[in-house]
């Protein structure tokens, strides 16, 4: 593994967003608009006096982590589509670079992406609605982590596919990650869900956490259950998509879809 | 090591290097080396395999059957040390097009993790005459401009081999000429071996030491150009082109 070769990469990723307005926007504006809606949201149940205990940590909380595991799937997804879209795939894998070092470069750079959007929306929600997600403390940080790896295994998930299917998957690298949302039970506890879709949810590492962070809140103690599971379950799926990216991989080079892939 | 001794040994060995697409054969068993110091131009008309062959030989297609060996290191197995040495131009690919031509240099300089990167990016942007392009957008580049972009990233990193695909194709003659003169030097003074296509006869000539012709997937002729052209019993390699190339395609 070399560090050289994904600090070329990121260097690349840097340079693109260094001139690019909508790149910007996507770290600046979306996230912006998302924070403006829902506070405004909490503001009117708080207003009505609905009764959602804590409704600005709540739905301003698990927005920001929401972004947190989207920023990281995109960071991961759309890289891909940035070097399909400009055919540099063929000047990426004719080098020496190698397949792991082009996914920890990807994931190096949704934890880069994560912590622009995650630390501007705090500032935002700080400015706006006096809402400080510090407050929850250290105990959210395990948690925090443990989404970025979730929104990892999505990102390569998604990679996977458009590597396999091309462009007309390309949509998922925006779309995939609210496949998983019901499921992940981001503004809403888990036992809402119907059974079924319960036993669903408790096999997918972010309803874990989100539980987790409702715990932190309401409690203030980490729920050691909840992170456990997620970190297990994470780690799991981490390397299947993991294996399974090397292995689509290798199936595009075996078709010569590799050097077609965005055609 | 004598210098003849060092200019026959291959630094490229094919052998019986087979691709299949579900029913379809690109690339149809063959076997050639390249040698040190050598360029070896690549012929057929479109289909013949050129491409996909070049595409194996850089590890971005997996062969069906046959191995390929660069530097006595088998490609399957030493991807990275062999890629290292190795580097590829094509009009059929592009360069990021939000970043500038000298931004595009530097990504490419660390990924091959160069040294002194400032200085050859001066040295390859003064030697292709791209002073006044340097800090342009890539999307600004006409396709001449572009073509020469995607050699110097080739060239910068100093491969052993280069694998040039169609790499004049769009560019006015003037830059052709000056492109032809400096691989051909540059190819003399490093020793570099090159696998050369061009649609271009004249061109092939001119540069190729050595051609095969590939029709179907299958090597159809091999041999220096006066001893293809002598064969086939034509006037120059552009009538042997087109009668190997009309033979592929059918009346």
């Amino acid at each position: 593994m070399s560090l050289g070769r994904i600090l070329a990469l990121l260097s690349r990723h840097m340079y693109l967003y260094k001139r690019s307005f909508a790149r910007l926007l996507e770290i600046f504006y979306w996230p912006f608009l998302d924070l403006v809606v829902w506070g405004f949201i909490t503001v009117y149940l708080e207003k009505v006096g609905m009764p959602v205990h804590g409704a600005v940590t709540f739905f301003l909380g698990a927005l920001i982590l929401w972004d947190v595991l989207f920023r990281a799937q995109q960071g991961i997804a759309v890289s891909f589509l940035e070097e399909m879209w400009a055919r540099n795939l063929m000047n990426l894998f004719a080098s020496p670079l190698t397949v792991g070092e082009y996914l920890v470069a990807t994931m190096t750079m949704s934890v880069l992406k994560v912590t622009a959007v995650g630390g501007l929306m705090m500032l935002f929600a700080w400015v706006f609605y006096s809402y400080d997600i510090l407050l929850m403390g250290i105990s959210l940080l395990p948690f925090v982590l443990n989404l970025v790896v979730s929104g990892w295994i999505i990102g390569v998930l998604t990679t996977s596919i458009i590597m396999r299917f091309g462009q007309q998957a390309e949509v998922l690298a925006w779309g995939m990650v609210f496949l998983f949302q019901p499921i992940s039970c981001v503004f809403y506890p888990i036992d809402v869900l119907p059974p079924v879709l319960q036993s669903i949810a408790w096999m997918v590492p972010p309803a874990h956490i989100f539980e987790g962070m409702r715990a932190v809140l309401t409690t203030g103690m980490v729920p050691v259950t909840h992170l456990l599971w997620s970190t297990g379950l994470n780690f799991g799926f981490l390397v299947i998509i993991v294996a399974l990216f090397y292995h689509t991989f290798n199936v595009c080079k075996d078709r010569g879809m590799l050097v077609r892939v965005g055609e | 090591m004598p210098a003849s001794d060092s200019m026959a040994s291959p630094v490229v060995e094919v052998r019986n290097l087979t691709k299949r697409f579900q029913g379809f054969t690109a690339v149809d068993n063959i076997s050639f080396d390249i040698k040190k110091g050598e360029i070896l131009g690549l012929l057929g008309p479109n289909g013949a395999g050129k491409t996909t062959t070049i595409h194996m030989l850089l590890g971005l297609i997996t062969p069906t059957v046959g191995s390929i060996h660069m530097f006595g290191l088998d490609l399957a197995t030493h991807r990275e040390t062999i890629l290292q040495q190795v580097n590829f131009s094509s009009t059929y690919i592009s360069m990021p097009f939000s970043l500038t031509v000298e931004e595009n240099l530097k990504v490419i300089a660390r990924l091959y993790e160069l040294k002194h990167i400032q200085q050859r990016i001066d040295d390859i942007v003064k030697k292709l005459e791209m002073e006044d392009i340097r800090h342009r957008l890539t999307r600004k580049l006409s396709s001449g401009q572009m073509s020469r972009l995607t050699l110097a990233k080739a060239i910068m990193t100093e491969p052993k081999v280069l694998f040039l695909d169609e790499p004049t194709a769009s560019l006015d003659p003037d830059i052709v000429n000056k492109i032809k003169s400096f691989l051909k030097e540059y190819q003399r003074s490093e020793g570099l071996s090159i696998l050369y296509t061009s649609h271009n006869m004249r061109e092939m000539e001119e540069m190729s030491d050595r051609i095969i012709f590939l029709q179907r997937g299958k090597i159809v002729a091999e041999g220096t150009a006066p001893e293809i052209i002598h064969r086939y019993g034509q006037r120059d390699l552009e009538e042997v082109f087109l009668k190997l190339a009309r033979e592929q395609n059918g009346p």
